[in-house]
């Protein structure tokens, strides 16, 4: 498959409003279809301002200075209204209960798809079908408000996903559930990932299952993309996460004590993964 | 033997008379120690701590905290020997600066103005906190409020801490931040229970962890007595630290033994150090 480019940023810098450091600084990133790729950085880094800027909030909502330019699927976001590029991209935010409004599920789906002008009939086969792909089948007449918090935030990607969206952008979804919800989540986005071909553009802070699904990894400090590659590529640098208070994950940690240690031999790439690590160890003891 | 500071005998709570969200659990815990409680939500681990602070009463059984029945003791006892942390420090802060918020505890549990003072001080110490004295606890970043919350807990220097996911949502300069903190009060004589999804922290500061499903204790002991437990912990869905995860597997394919089970990267460096000829 080549690679087509759905998200395609040049020389991006934005500040907000009222205040003087650019939020984003000089930002250069293209992403391809059906690719999934992780942001990490400190909180403050500017993750969620890059989030932002995918589906037009930034600048078409938000009061600032934009330079540069975000394409996203051949749409420039300053020339397509936000309610256009909602259609395109997906959005699912940190605390499912902010983006809870309704008494039923399927009324909470509709609420963007009424928006759009959708015929009742085309809503009620989205609603049914999206529950099923997040998992939820036949979930419609029931409260959003007496699910767990891992189901809230599925009914979230499938508010999200009943718009047909080319990308699904998520923002920390999984910092306020317990380890089921999770794992719930973080298998919804890999399944469409893999099955529906989804781009899933994606802010974490768990970097061994970020290890496990991204294709690709973007590492931001103060507003720029200091590292960009694959997992293995951008793990390797554990320096340059430690020099940022960040933390890469344990195994690749370990792999660095045991090549300073002269116990293996160097390594161009670390490996991020318990498979990948029993791989390396397997043989030498 | 050392008596325990907090011990549940039976301890049954039935919510709106159906619910049984902790079922005739037995525990004891000693001084000093600092315990992990896992499980996920709806597993009974918030009613259960919420127990030792007096938030709630028992249906059945009992909680003695430092030997005394929590039924016979009023909040504001109570209060001086347990100091519960909220996961969201929004349902706790509420002064103007972050100095009158350290201010608000010693005052209300009687302290002189002096005294007051001095806590205020020695938190603001303890805690690094001293260049946002005079902030409003609202305006400073989510992470630092929530050691504000810590500290105006410690301004009560209850012997007993209930620490509630302290890290979630966190980065990691913040998540040591807090793991450092709460090895200081542990070398302070503190007994601290922390509620905790985050297998990571545990492994760097809990000794000893307890397991909750459906309403039960179902596992408690030592850490990595806890995590050999391969099949139950996976049960609960838990996830444990990467490195256990890679002892596990080499465990199964007999490449190290059962004493080796590592939970964090210095022990698993040290271990492979050993183990690579």
């Amino acid at each position: 498959m080549a690679n087509h480019p759905i998200i395609s940023i040049k020389d991006l810098t934005y500040t907000y409003a009222a205040t003087e450091t650019p939020a984003l600084r000089n930002i250069n990133l293209t992403i391809n279809e059906g690719e999934y790729v992780s942001l990490l950085g400190l909180n403050g880094s500017g993750k969620t301002s890059l989030l932002l800027c995918l589906n037009g909030i930034i600048p078409n909502m938000m009061m600032g200075e934009f330079e540069g330019s975000v394409v996203v699927d051949g749409f420039d976001t300053t020339e397509v209204p936000v309610r256009e590029l909602a259609k395109l991209v997906g959005m699912v935010f940190d605390n499912p209960e902010f983006q809870i409004s309704q008494w039923s599920i399927a009324e909470e789906i509709a609420l963007g798809l009424e928006n759009l002008g959708i015929s009742p009939n085309e809503m009620v086969k989205r609603i049914r079908d999206m529950l099923e792909v997040v998992g939820l089948p036949r979930f419609e007449e029931r409260s959003p408000w007496a699910l767990s918090g891992g189901q809230q935030q599925r009914v979230s990607i499938a508010s999200a996903l009943a718009m047909y969206p080319k990308i699904l952008v998520m923002d920390e979804p999984t910092s306020n559930l317990d380890p089921i919800g999770k794992e719930e989540v973080f298998q919804v986005a890999n399944n469409l990932n893999l099955e529906k071909k989804m781009t899933i553009v994606v802010a974490e802070h768990e970097v061994e299952v970020m290890a496990a699904y991204a294709d690709r990894i973007i590492l931001m400090d103060n507003g720029e993309i200091i590292l960009n590659g694959t997992p293995e590529e951008v793990f390797s640098q554990v320096d340059r996460f430690e020099k940022i208070g960040l933390r890469v994950p344990q195994v690749t940690a370990v792999t660095k004590n045991l090549e300073e240690a002269k116990k293996i031999k160097a390594l161009k790439k670390y490996p991020v993964t318990v498979d990948q690590f029993y791989s390396l160890v397997n043989g030498l003891i | 033997m050392t008596k325990p500071i907090i011990e549940c005998q039976g301890l049954t709570h039935i919510y709106k008379n159906t619910v049984v969200a902790v079922d005739n659990l037995n525990l004891k815990v000693l001084p000093g120690e600092v315990v992990g409680i896992i499980g996920q939500n709806g597993s009974g681990k918030t009613t259960l701590v919420k127990h030792f602070n007096g938030l709630l009463k028992p249906t059945k059984g009992k909680v003695l905290i430092d030997g005394r029945d929590t039924t016979t003791m009023k909040i504001q006892e109570l209060a001086k020997t347990v100091g519960y942390v909220f996961q969201n420090p929004n349902q706790q802060l509420f002064a103007k600066t972050v100095e009158s918020e350290l201010e608000f505890g010693p005052r209300n549990i009687g302290c002189s103005e002096e005294e007051v003072i001095e806590r205020r001080e020695h938190a603001i110490e303890f805690f690094g906190l001293e260049n946002i004295r005079l902030s409003h606890p609202y305006r400073i970043g989510f992470p630092l409020r929530k050691l504000v919350g810590m500290a105006s807990i410690y301004t009560m220097k209850p012997k007993i801490y209930i620490v509630d996911e302290p890290t979630t949502g966190q980065d990691h300069i913040t998540t040591k931040r807090v793991n450092n903190l709460i090895n200081k009060l542990r070398d302070e004589g503190a007994t601290i229970i922390c509620v905790a999804h985050d297998m990571i922290l545990l492994a760097d500061i809990a000794q000893r962890m307890i397991v909750m499903k459906d309403s039960k204790i179902i596992l408690d002991g030592k850490m990595k007595e806890v995590f050999l437990n391969f099949e139950t912990i996976k049960s609960t869905h838990i996830t444990p630290p990467q490195v256990t995860e890679v002892s596990r597997v080499l465990l199964q394919n007999k490449k190290i033994g059962k004493d080796d089970l590592c939970l964090t990267i210095p022990e698993m460096t040290t271990l492979l150090k050993k183990k690579i000829k």
